[in-house]
């Protein structure tokens, strides 16, 4: 691994990522010949591709193509029919999702799932992992309990930093239930990141996400991939897909039609007729 | 931000104008959840002593029914505390309340009278054996969904209920030590009563003889004309109240820190929890384990003071009177179980046979028609027949109850309560970079 040092003090506790957002060539992830049917339905039909580390990766494709279940598969909550996926060089097929939550590699739903009888806080403080006080008895007994608070204190800090990044830490004291659509989509990408992830899936972040809020999300993705996170983006807004990703991956009938630069893709004959017809032409 | 006015916000609707009375005296009480508790309790009390002395019950009746009525309170607010784990907090739907109920007061049963174990050792052994049955019936709940878990709990109970009635497993050879269930009218021997040990030399003798502390305890309440059962009766009271303290106390912490965090997010959405590296597993088998041990500890502490045990006792009705008693109080709440338990136990479950039994009280001492008309046109013979069945017209009654309740309130008597799971005010930001 190369390693740009162009930062004078190098994160040694996050060794996997790199310093700046610049693509080391280092696949993070790899997705080979993924398989999933429904019944007589071939929802994933052999797709692979790969994931650089520290980018923005984009995966697109028409409606039904496979990409929410190209999710599923990759973060464990679906079983693949066949097929691997390979993160940070350990094969993770078959995984329970939190085994693979817990190495890193963290999704967000299509629809906001926050969890709506907790306050934000609340939602924010569930993902630290490996929390002392997950611990039945630390939480019980008096004598363990302070060692559990003390750590509460640290991540509440967090917390409440995380939550100021993602600008909603005025509704810190709220449920999660009265959030409008665009502010659940800010609580889910907080509280992902509060898991100290190395790589995001982001399931359609940005629908139902007014423009404002757009701009804020995408400037935050930036900010996040430029201290060295990875990410991996299903998106229907073309115009943040040519402007924020790159490279691109176009899914299509279950299979990876193509992938590479947004020029590339916008350029692409078969694209174009998979899925985006003259949309792009603007 | 103060939390102060954050509490004031959810508990008060706005209208400065109609501050009444109502709304005064709810702010007072709610100041604190012990307070509201007491408040409560105390209410409770007030209209109780109202309806003796109104009823004409002497000194002794008065505490006694006090007495009957904080044992009911406490009973039901230990179950629905150990049920509030499990279904308020990990939304686990456990409609087996009474086979843990039943496996914890059997265990204790085998243990002490049929082996002959001291009593704390034989409720611990008791209380361990029911909660590896939890764990037990936890296993199928970590693939099932909420409804298909009621399923497999409700039949539990039913197997455990059957098993226990049955003249088969009456007697029986286990490990070396003849043990049984008893069949239908339950196992013989009489259940040791711990409170008896702190005021008798020799409990199970004929005539047990009040030791020192029984002597000066028993002289105490002779003093108020109390006599020596009704005074036993409200020391097992306070004993109740001490483990309703005490449940309460550990939910509280188990509620309030990271561990509860994880089981309200298992309520919310598991698949968040597990999305977020949680494994929910875990999480779910000991909260299941837990609040079963607790039922069971409950079941003990509710039978051992009246010796017997039969399966009769439990039967699927007591489960359904504990979740009534929850959704009284609100699901999720720790303060809102105590709330619910003591109002069911004392007004729902109590009151009815209490108002029957001073009614009859006064009917009695009214009764002996000397005329014809006295017999028929004295009392309406709708209330005769009220008052003869006011304890059958209770399940009718909570019925309408749970009705009401559902329509008008679904979130429970004291609302939707923001009980944060952590073990520190999340809130309150101390140290940052002010």
């Amino acid at each position: 691994m190369t390693t740009t040092a162009t930062e004078q003090d190098t994160a040694s506790a996050e060794e996997s990522r790199t310093a700046t957002g610049e693509s080391t060539g280092d696949p993070i992830l790899q997705v080979r010949n993924l398989q999933k049917r429904f019944g007589g339905v071939v929802a994933v039909d052999g797709v692979g591709f790969e994931v650089e580390q520290g980018t923005v990766t984009g995966l697109i494709g028409p409606n039904g193509a496979g990409k929410s279940t190209t999710f599923d598969l990759i973060t464990g909550v679906q079983n693949a029919d066949g097929g691997q996926v390979i993160f940070d060089g350990t094969d993770i097929t078959g995984r329970r999702p939190e085994q693979i939550a817990n190495r890193g590699l963290v999704r967000t739903f299509q629809i906001a799932r926050e969890l709506s009888e907790m306050t934000v806080l609340e939602n924010v403080m569930l993902a630290p992992p490996n929390q002392l006080g997950e611990s039945l008895w630390r939480s019980v007994l008096p004598g363990f309990r302070g060692g559990v608070s003390e750590q509460e204190a640290e991540l509440r800090e967090e917390a409440w930093e995380t939550l100021e990044f993602f600008a909603i830490d005025h509704l810190a004291g709220e449920y999660a239930g009265n959030l409008s659509g665009g502010q659940r989509k800010l609580l889910e990408m907080a509280r992902v990141f509060m898991t100290d992830p190395d790589m995001i899936l982001l399931d359609e972040p940005l629908a139902g996400v007014n423009p404002t809020l757009e701009e804020k999300l995408l400037d935050r993705i930036h900010e996040l991939q430029s201290e060295g996170y990875t990410f991996l983006l299903v998106e229907h807004d073309m115009n943040v897909v040519m402007n924020h990703c790159d490279p691109v991956v176009v899914m299509h009938q279950g299979k990876r039609l193509m992938q590479g630069a947004p020029e590339e893709v916008r350029q692409d004959e078969r694209v174009l007729e998979a899925y985006l017809g003259g949309e792009v032409e603007q | 931000m103060s939390d102060g006015d954050a509490q004031a916000d959810d508990t008060t609707p706005g209208g400065d104008t109609e501050q009444s009375v109502r709304d005064r005296i709810w702010a007072v009480a709610s100041a604190s959840d012990i307070r509201l508790i007491a408040v409560t309790l105390l209410a409770i009390y007030a209209i109780f002593l109202f309806l003796g002395i109104v009823g004409g019950l002497d000194a002794n009746g008065l505490y006694s029914s006090l007495e009957r009525v904080t044992f009911f309170a406490a009973v039901y607010a230990l179950v629905v505390l150990a049920l509030n784990l499990q279904w308020g907090y990990a939304g686990l739907f456990n409609i087996g309340i009474a086979g843990f109920m039943a496996i914890g007061l059997y265990s204790m049963h085998i243990l002490t009278v049929q082996i002959g174990l001291a009593y704390p050792i034989g409720a611990l052994g008791a209380v361990l054996i029911t909660s590896l049955f939890g764990a037990l019936v936890a296993l199928p709940a970590l693939r099932l969904r909420a409804d298909y878990l009621a399923i497999v709990t409700l039949a539990f109970a039913e197997i455990v209920r059957s098993i226990l009635g049955s003249q088969r497993f009456a007697e029986f050879t286990f490990a070396g030590f003849d043990i049984g269930f008893g069949g239908a009218t339950g196992p013989d021997g009489t259940l040791p009563d711990p409170v008896k040990f702190f005021l008798y030399k020799h409990p199970y003798s004929l005539r047990p003889e009040p030791n020192a502390f029984g002597e000066f305890y028993f002289g105490l309440f002779d003093l108020f004309i109390i006599d020596d059962s009704t005074a036993e009766g409200i020391l097992y009271a306070l004993f109740l109240s001490l483990f309703v303290g005490l449940y309460y106390f550990l939910l509280v912490r188990t509620g309030n820190s990271p561990f509860g965090r994880v089981l309200k997010a298992i309520r919310e959405d598991e698949t968040v929890a597990k999305a977020l590296g949680k494994d929910t597993r875990k999480f779910k088998i000991t909260a299941f384990a837990l609040g079963s041990a607790l039922m069971g500890l409950a079941a003990i502490l509710w039978y051992t003071k009246r010796g017997g045990v039969t399966p009769t006792n439990f039967e699927p009705e007591v489960t359904f009177f504990v979740f009534v008693a929850l959704i009284i109080g609100g699901a999720g709440s720790n303060t809102g179980s105590v709330i619910g338990g003591i109002v069911f136990g004392a007004l729902l479950f109590r009151g009815p046979v209490f108002i029957e039994r001073i009614i009859n009280q006064r009917l009695e001492a009214e009764a002996d028609p000397t005329t014809i008309f006295d017999a028929f046109g004295g009392i309406d013979p709708f209330i005769v027949y009220t008052t003869d069945n006011l304890s059958a017209l209770r399940v009718v009654l909570l019925g309408v109850v749970l009705v009401i309740l559902i329509q008008r309130r679904p979130e429970g008597l004291l609302g939707k309560r923001k009980e944060i799971a952590s073990s520190i005010d999340l809130e309150d930001r101390t140290g940052g970079e002010n």
